[in-house]
């Protein structure tokens, strides 16, 4: 069965939409969209590195990943507004990664597709590393669940707990960084930030609890995943594209659906 | 023996240090009413206490076993984060429904169980935020100004309710108010801050002292000899108590 390309494509789009999914919750929650997109934007230059020092593109991804959030968390609150500091920082790292890669002798490597993502063309071995990816990042949030929810709704209230926030912080960071490692291959570094919070929006009209909003995110995230697929197989679109497509008219969908139910 | 024990605090943001050496202790069942001007360093007395700030200077003692509620200062919730009032108390972990409905009932707001925390009206947030506080059955209630976005009946009311809780439950109360009149009223001690405590002592006491009405006039002192005088005179109760039936009113 996995000697198709179509079904190791579908496998890979759903493992990235499981993972995606309870972490886009919060980054929609926690305003932190920008946030999703500078981490993925700064993957590249990850990439390069790996390509330079012949790592796994995913080891690379994520250490320039988490690089990228620390060196966010320390600079922020420093003199400039959050979405100044992440700018430079997201098109620096973008821009020095195509940069690097051009240094890179040797080795020819198709940088659209680290770009764009490449679905089709994924691995046995790379969907092992996607469905490894997406488990660990689903355990470590529902592992942290109550205590990253309570840090979301109010860092003082999180503290009267017992809570650390700025720890909850760090496991969120960690899941980023292993889903835009994992999501690469898939959607690529433009559109992860996409995989990330277009399911989330779509399923916020739908949900009435923190839970029922994350698995709804799954579910959308899943189907867009394999519809998308289809779509691109059938009118011979770009795969990831069509993946994000198929999530945004959903979105669409379940607004209209909510404006509806209001006038009702 | 003590609450907690907070011993020649200071608390420092860069250069600006906000506290200095301050110490308080807080009794079993006490009602404490902190009040100093903006930028006192009120909020982070309390921040400190709770562990959201790291003292420069100092420590705080808890005695064994202290369980703690805190009510925020107005807190935002992000319209794109869906939460029941229901899910937003059992959060803390093992907590059962009738505890959901008692901190409700104890809270004055026995109806929002269904509601989304996001659709809440002002003074219905402030009653969950205090019925989250209440659910853990703490020992020890921390309220940062609760009552700011309050109309003067809903925050009346809202304080009115404090009591009742501390006479049930004989938790103490730590609280940050700019109601002057209505908060002292309703205190056994007021510790006045300004970046270090002033004064402090019973309301009366501190109305009195010159630091206060250096700070904040003679005109409150005036404001806390009309609440004497509601209070002789009884008013107060039945006045009260029509309030928190036009709060309920409206809420619903």
């Amino acid at each position: 069965m996995l000697d198709d390309f179509m079904v190791r494509a579908a496998l890979a789009g759903v493992g990235v939409a499981v993972a995606a999914a309870p972490l886009g919750c919060f980054v929609v929650w926690r305003r932190m969209a920008y946030f999703g997109d500078a981490t993925a934007h700064a993957a590249i230059l990850g990439v390069a590195l790996s390509l330079a020092f012949s790592m796994s593109v995913f080891v690379g991804t994520i250490v320039v990943a988490l690089l990228m959030a620390l060196v966010v968390s320390v600079l922020s609150g420093r003199g400039y507004a959050m979405d100044t500091l992440l700018g430079v920082l997201a098109h620096s790292a973008l821009a020095v990664g195509l940069v690097a890669v051009s240094f890179i002798s040797g080795v020819r490597i198709d940088l659209m597709a680290y770009l764009f993502g490449d679905i089709l063309a994924v691995s046995r071995g790379d969907l092992s590393v996607i469905w490894g990816g997406a488990v660990l990042v689903v355990v470590l949030i529902g592992w942290r669940w109550s205590a990253l929810l309570t840090s979301t709704l109010s860092e003082d209230l999180a503290y009267a707990s017992g809570i650390k926030p700025k720890r909850e912080q760090l496991v969120l960071t960690i899941a980023l960084a292993i889903t835009v490692a994992v999501a690469i291959k898939v959607v690529g570094v433009l559109l992860i930030a996409a995989m990330l919070i277009i399911p989330a929006a779509a399923a916020r009209p739908l949900s009435r609890t923190p839970e029922g909003m994350a698995i709804a995110a799954g579910l959308i995230g899943i189907l867009s995943a394999i519809i998308g697929l289809r779509a691109a197989y059938v009118l011979d679109t770009p795969a990831g594209p069509s993946i994000v497509c198929v999530a945004a008219i959903t979105f669409v969908a379940t607004s209209i659906l909510k404006g509806l139910g209001r006038q009702r | 023996m003590s609450l907690v024990q907070v011993e020649d605090l200071s608390v420092r943001y860069g250069a600006r240090t906000v506290l200095s050496r301050v110490s308080l202790q807080v009794q079993p069942s006490e009602i404490i009413t902190i009040v100093g001007p903006n930028g006192s360093g009120k909020t982070s007395l309390l921040r400190a206490i709770i562990g959201a700030v790291k003292p420069s200077q100092g420590r705080i003692v808890w005695g064994s076993g202290v369980k703690i509620g805190y009510v925020p200062q107005k807190l935002h919730i992000d319209e794109t984060l869906p939460i029941t009032v229901s899910r937003f108390l059992k959060l803390p972990g093992g907590i059962a429904v009738a505890d959901i409905d008692y901190a409700l009932a104890q809270a004055g707001v026995p109806e929002l169980t269904k509601a989304q925390l996001s659709q809440l009206s002002g003074g219905q947030f402030q009653r969950v935020l205090l019925a989250r506080a209440l659910i853990g059955k703490p020992d020890f209630l921390l309220l940062d100004e609760a009552t700011q976005g309050l109309d003067q009946r809903g925050s009346a009311s809202f304080y009115q309710q404090i009591e009742t809780v501390r006479q049930t439950t004989g938790c103490a109360v730590l609280m940050i108010s700019h109601e002057l009149h209505v908060v002292m009223s309703a205190s056994d001690r007021v510790i006045c801050l300004n970046g270090h405590v002033c004064c402090e002592g019973t309301p009366a006491v501190v109305a009195s002292a010159p630091e206060y009405r250096a700070l904040f006039g003679t005109g409150t002192g005036g404001a806390l000899a009309l609440y004497r005088h509601e209070h002789d005179h009884g008013h107060d109760h039945s006045d009260h108590a029509d309030h928190c039936h036009d709060h309920t009113e409206t809420a619903e």
